[in-house]
């Protein structure tokens, strides 16, 4: 690791004012993806700018028809907390699904979803609920927000604040885990809201999360596993590596798929 | 048996410092003054060296020193060495490529040291290593073990053909009648994956001068200090024996990866007289990964001659082993003498013959790990008799029961000499534990769920308490494998026992402790063991290949009777009796049929004060030392039975029951011993289900950290069911055979075993991830499809 600054502002406001000030200068939340690319050198800010202690970014709560989770909520505020158990526990499951309890106490929604890890899980439930990703600046819905592999429409120093996902009537997440790193090598997210009927895939895509058009097509006509049988999504845009060539990835893709929507659905 | 003495579940006496934090690794130590080593790795497989400019590290900040292999070569420092030569069939030694301790001219694989640079802070050694200059003119390198004998590339001179040797066996005659008159021959090609052995706690080395006395202390995570000072005095030449102390404090882990002397020890206590200071080097993970000794790597074709009733009439191996870059410390030893010995397995098998060459790849070098060759040997073996029987259409167990070698002594056609074992006893417990009459039913149940289910065996044999020292040296060894103990005790009683054992995780503190209770009748709290330091033990072998309950505390039993007749000599004087009146029982010295006798801790005492004998009777004090030389190999052996639960939609293999029934012979503290296991049986399965060492063809780690090196964790696990049948080992004094290995060594196999049996054919690779096996699924659906 190299030298740098550290600053933890106490609001959102001079988080901002320190990094347009700080070219260089990085946003950390739980640090678990930053602070190991620092120590092996691959990332080197001049000045880490620490949401820590940012309480207004940490709340969950119902608003209407959603569900907003504050950018610095980590993934074990997420796992436990009755209003997401209630409205989408799908995404309870999910967040209780990543890394294990060292990660979820430390890792945030926030860092998760800006370094957009082609296998990470929370990309998987922002495009499979439709979420909006909420910023000091603007509002983002999550199918133009994440643009490709570890890559986001974030500008430079932008910060998330906020991610709002609307409440589904319907939704589950099943995931296949790296047997190594256990991170998602192949995991599906699939929701029902109203005619919105959305199945977006992480961990299996060589460009990332994405939707898959054509089992949403055959969801649409009935939202049941049974729909899906025999479907996968072709082997060509899928990942290779030592875990899981493309065609057992794609092959998984199906099998989460319908998995996902048996647990949605009851079955 | 005493509530502490042989055979008591005790408690671990050293686990009060470890579950507290009150260990003291190498990292826990600091020395005054200490500087901060950081090595310079090759980041390319195999490259010529043409160039180091040093300049621009040496004008950095805090930097103490640069140093390169020229250096070495300027200081006369010797290369590092393997320790146990092999001869090819043809008599000709095996090919030993020079290993300098800092790259001269070249370098061979990924994590190859080039240079090193000294600083005030670790900051400071690590920003100068990234400004050493390195010109690399890159060459193209060989990673594949199948390949490297027909590769162009060629990683040591020495050895055009990148053959380290090719050894062998066996009677190569005999067994090719046995394959002629055969009427079933059953052939498996088999891959053993390779691995990274990871053990918590990562090698570290503080090399300190003093110039004072003109001695070296070093201090490092090693499992035989005294092997690594010899090896550094000696062949290395850093300094003479009597000037070089090695200490060995606690050590988190072994696994075989700290036997080896490595490059960063020997480099540290080098450095530490050129900079004035000590020098401290701790590997992060990432350089685990690529420097450590990494551990199996075979690729295998064998053969199993049966005749029509299905008894085995021979076998017939050729392994290529992949020994790295370079002969690690025993390296060499580990394809062959480890290897080829153990191919008998537990069966009566008249006639064996095995090949075995041993390469040089651009990978990182290949050495022991736990189990170390007889993993190999069990696997291959264990598979063989798995398919050999479904080829036959007869039970496993039955198949294996009617091959089991049933009398003992049994010479076997490959060097061992079984002395005792009762295999069908293990057998025949192992099934009625695994409710092996239950498994048609469990797997009706499984299908009905859609899931595959399977079962399979591992009746596996190894040779522990190495080693004979005249049989090894006969094979080789550079070394004796003998042991030794000194035992003293106190005036008030008090015993200290000095061994040459190492304990990283053993609990030889709590084993050892309870021999003492056992023979002296003291109390353990008056125990205390010490090891891993030259120079309070005077010399001893270290701990691997399960040799410190049968050598090491066969040596501690040898001293722990010389006190005792020293004791006798003593009480005869004490109780004025005639000294062949003594008797020595429960702690106490009494005089035959008399009501006299004396504590143990008050004969000490006598023995101390010397009141009651004059000095020329007899020497005062009560300290005695024992050298022990086993005269036979031990032979663990017992069934492992595994059963797992597959679900084809995913390959995902879950284990759903485990049965080990093990003989250890006499067991000291049974709690213990099933800690071994477990452990042994995580790591076993560890490598069946998820370990693999990829290297990629360029010769980069392709899984060089966890993201991509998949360790078994509690949950990949099942609840173990472990049980033992006995038969004391007849060549030790205590009957012990030895646990350390048992659990990686059975293991594999009976994965594998289960696996193919769930799935209905025998193309399944190791490790068997759900990839492998969800790909295996689909052939065997579709056989013709995949043609
Ligand atoms: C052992 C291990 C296992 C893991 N397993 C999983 C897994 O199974 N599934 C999974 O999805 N993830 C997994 N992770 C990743 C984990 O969830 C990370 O914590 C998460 O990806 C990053 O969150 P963080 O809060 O730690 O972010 P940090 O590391 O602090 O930051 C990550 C990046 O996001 C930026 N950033 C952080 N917060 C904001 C914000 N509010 N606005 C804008 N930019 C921001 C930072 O500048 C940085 O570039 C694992 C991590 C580890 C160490």
């Amino acid at each position: 690791m190299h030298a740098f600054e550290y600053h933890r502002p106490s609001n959102v406001r001079q988080a901002a004012a320190l990094l347009q000030k700080n070219e260089d200068a990085k946003i950390v939340a739980g640090g678990h993806t930053l602070l190991p690319t620092m120590k092996q050198r691959l990332a080197a800010p001049s000045a880490l700018v620490d949401l820590g202690a940012l309480s207004e970014l940490r709340g969950i709560e119902k608003k209407g028809r959603a569900v907003v989770i504050g950018a610095m909520a980590t993934h074990s505020d997420v796992a436990t907390s009755d209003v997401v158990a209630e409205a989408i526990p799908g995404l309870a499951k999910l967040a209780e699904l990543i890394g294990d309890p060292a990660v979820r106490h430390r890792g945030t929604i926030g860092g998760s979803i800006a370094n957009n890890d082609p296998a990470a899980d929370y990309p998987a439930a922002c495009l499979g609920l439709g979420a909006t990703i909420i910023t000091n600046k603007r509002k983002i819905p999550a199918e133009e927000f994440f643009t490709g592999m570890f890559d986001t429409a974030l500008e430079e120093g932008e910060i998330i604040t906020k991610v709002s996902f609307p409440i589904p009537a319907k939704a589950a997440y099943a995931k296949f885990r790296n047997p190594a790193s256990r991170y998602a090598l192949a995991g599906v997210f699939v929701s029902k809201r109203g005619s919105d009927i959305r199945v977006a895939v992480t961990g299996a895509g060589s460009d990332g999360v994405f939707r898959w058009g054509e089992a949403e097509e055959a969801l649409a006509k009935r939202f049941a596993p049974k729909s899906l049988d025999g479907m996968s999504p072709p082997a060509k845009g899928m990942n290779t590596d030592i875990h899981a060539d493309a065609e057992y990835r794609a092959h998984l893709v199906g099998v989460m798929a319908r998995r996902a929507v048996a647990a949605a659905t009851g079955r | 048996m005493t509530g502490t003495g042989i055979g008591a579940p005790v408690r671990r006496k050293e686990d009060q410092r470890f579950i507290t934090g009150k260990g003291r690794y190498t990292d826990d130590l600091t020395r005054p003054g200490q500087a901060h080593a950081y090595f310079v790795r090759s980041p390319h497989a195999h490259a010529e060296i043409v160039k180091i400019d040093k300049a621009a590290a040496e004008a950095m900040p805090g930097v103490l020193a640069v140093l390169t292999g020229d250096d070495l070569a300027a200081d006369n420092i010797g290369g590092l060495i393997c320790g146990w030569m092999i001869h090819s069939k043809d008599g000709t030694p095996m090919k030993a490529g020079a290993h300098p301790a800092l790259a001269q001219g070249k370098v061979r694989y990924v994590g190859d040291h080039v240079a090193v640079v000294v600083a005030e802070t670790l900051a400071q050694a690590r920003d100068a290593a990234e400004a050493v200059e390195v010109d690399y003119k890159l060459l193209p390198a060989i990673a594949e073990t199948a390949k490297a004998r027909s590769s162009k590339v060629v990683v040591h001179d020495v050895a055009p053909d990148n053959t380290v040797y090719e050894w062998h066996l066996g009677d190569k005659d005999a067994t090719e009648a046995a394959f002629k008159k055969a009427k079933h021959v059953t052939s498996l090609d088999i891959t053993n994956n390779r691995l990274i052995p990871n053990p918590i706690e990562t090698r570290a080395a503080i090399g300190e001068y003093d110039m004072g006395t003109d001695t070296y202390t070093l201090y490092t995570t090693s499992q035989n200090p005294h092997v690594a000072r010899l090896v550094l005095s000696a062949f290395i030449g850093i300094a003479p024996e009597n000037k070089l102390r090695v200490i060995a404090p606690d050590v988190g882990g072994g696994f075989g990866s700290k036997i080896f002397i490595y490059a960063e020890e020997t480099v540290c206590v080098w450095a530490s007289k050129k900079v004035g200071r000590p020098v401290r080097w701790n590997s992060d993970r990432t350089e685990a990964f690529l420097s450590d000794a990494h551990g199996r790597d075979h690729v295998t074709r064998a053969q199993l001659a049966l005749d029509d009733s299905g008894k085995i009439l021979g076998l017939r191996v050729h392994t290529i082993a992949n020994l790295g870059a370079y002969l690690s410390t025993f390296s060499s030893s580990v394809p062959t003498y480890l290897y080829a010995p153990l191919l008998s397995g537990q069966y009566d098998i008249p006639a064996i013959y095995a090949e075995v060459d041993g390469v040089y790849t651009n990978t990182a070098p290949v050495d022991a790990y736990r189990g170390a060759g007889r993993p190999e040997a069990t696997f291959v073996v264990e598979r063989l008799v798995e398919v050999a029987a479904r080829e036959l259409g007869m039970d496993p167990a039955k198949f294996r029961k009617k091959n089991y070698i049933k009398r003992f002594p049994h010479q076997t056609p490959v060097i061992m000499n079984y002395d005792v074992g009762d295999y069908g006893a293990s057998l025949e417990k192992a099934l009625e534990m695994a409710d092996y009459k239950g498994f048609n039913k469990r797997k009706r149940e499984s299908a009905k769920k859609g899931k595959l289910r399977g079962i399979g065996f591992s009746s596996y044999i190894e040779a522990c308490g190495i080693a004979p020292s005249q049989a090894v040296g006969s094979l080789g060894a550079g070394v004796g494998l003998w042991e030794s103990a000194e035992v003293r005790v106190n005036p008030t009683g008090s015993v200290e026992v000095l061994t040459g054992s190492h304990s990283h995780g053993q609990g030889h503190e709590t084993t050892f402790a309870q021999l003492v209770c056992e023979r002296l009748g003291v109390d353990i709290n008056q125990v205390n063991i010490v090891h891993g330091d030259t120079d309070k033990v005077q010399f001893g072998m270290g701990t691997y290949g399960s040799r410190s309950g049968a050598v090491g505390m066969s040596a501690i039993t040898r001293a722990i009777d010389k006190v005792i007749e020293k004791g006798k000599k003593v009480a005869a004087y004490a109780m004025e009796a005639s000294e062949k009146d003594i008797e020595f029982a429960d702690g106490k010295f009494s005089v035959a049929g008399t009501d006299k006798s004396m504590a143990f801790g008050e004969i000490a005492l006598q023995a101390y004060i010397a009141h009651k004998f004059s000095g020329q009777d007899l020497e005062p004090g009560l300290k005695e030392g024992a050298f022990y030389d086993p005269t036979n190999f031990t032979f663990p052996a017992g069934m492992h039975i595994c059963e797992v639960e597959i679900d084809p939609d995913t390959g995902v293999t879950t284990i759903e029951r485990f049965t080990a029934v093990d003989d250890f012979g006499v067991v000291i503290n049974p709690m213990i011993v099933e800690g071994q296991v477990h452990g042994g049986i995580a790591q076993g399965v560890g490598q069946a289900l998820l370990e693999n060492a990829v290297y990629d063809e360029s010769g980069q780690l392709v899984t060089a950290s966890y993201m991509d090196y998949a360790m078994p964790r509690a949950d990949d696990l099942p609840s173990f069911d472990v049980g033992m049948t006995v038969t004391p080992c007849p060549s030790n004094p205590l009957g012990i055979k030895g646990c350390g290995e048992a659990g990686a060594i059975a293991a594999p196999p009976a994965v594998i075993n289960a696996i193919t049996n769930a799935v209905g054919h025998e193309d399944v690779p190791m490790p068997a991830t759900p990839r492998a096996v969800w790909h295996a699924i689909h052939k065997a659906k579709a056989p013709m499809a995949a043609e």
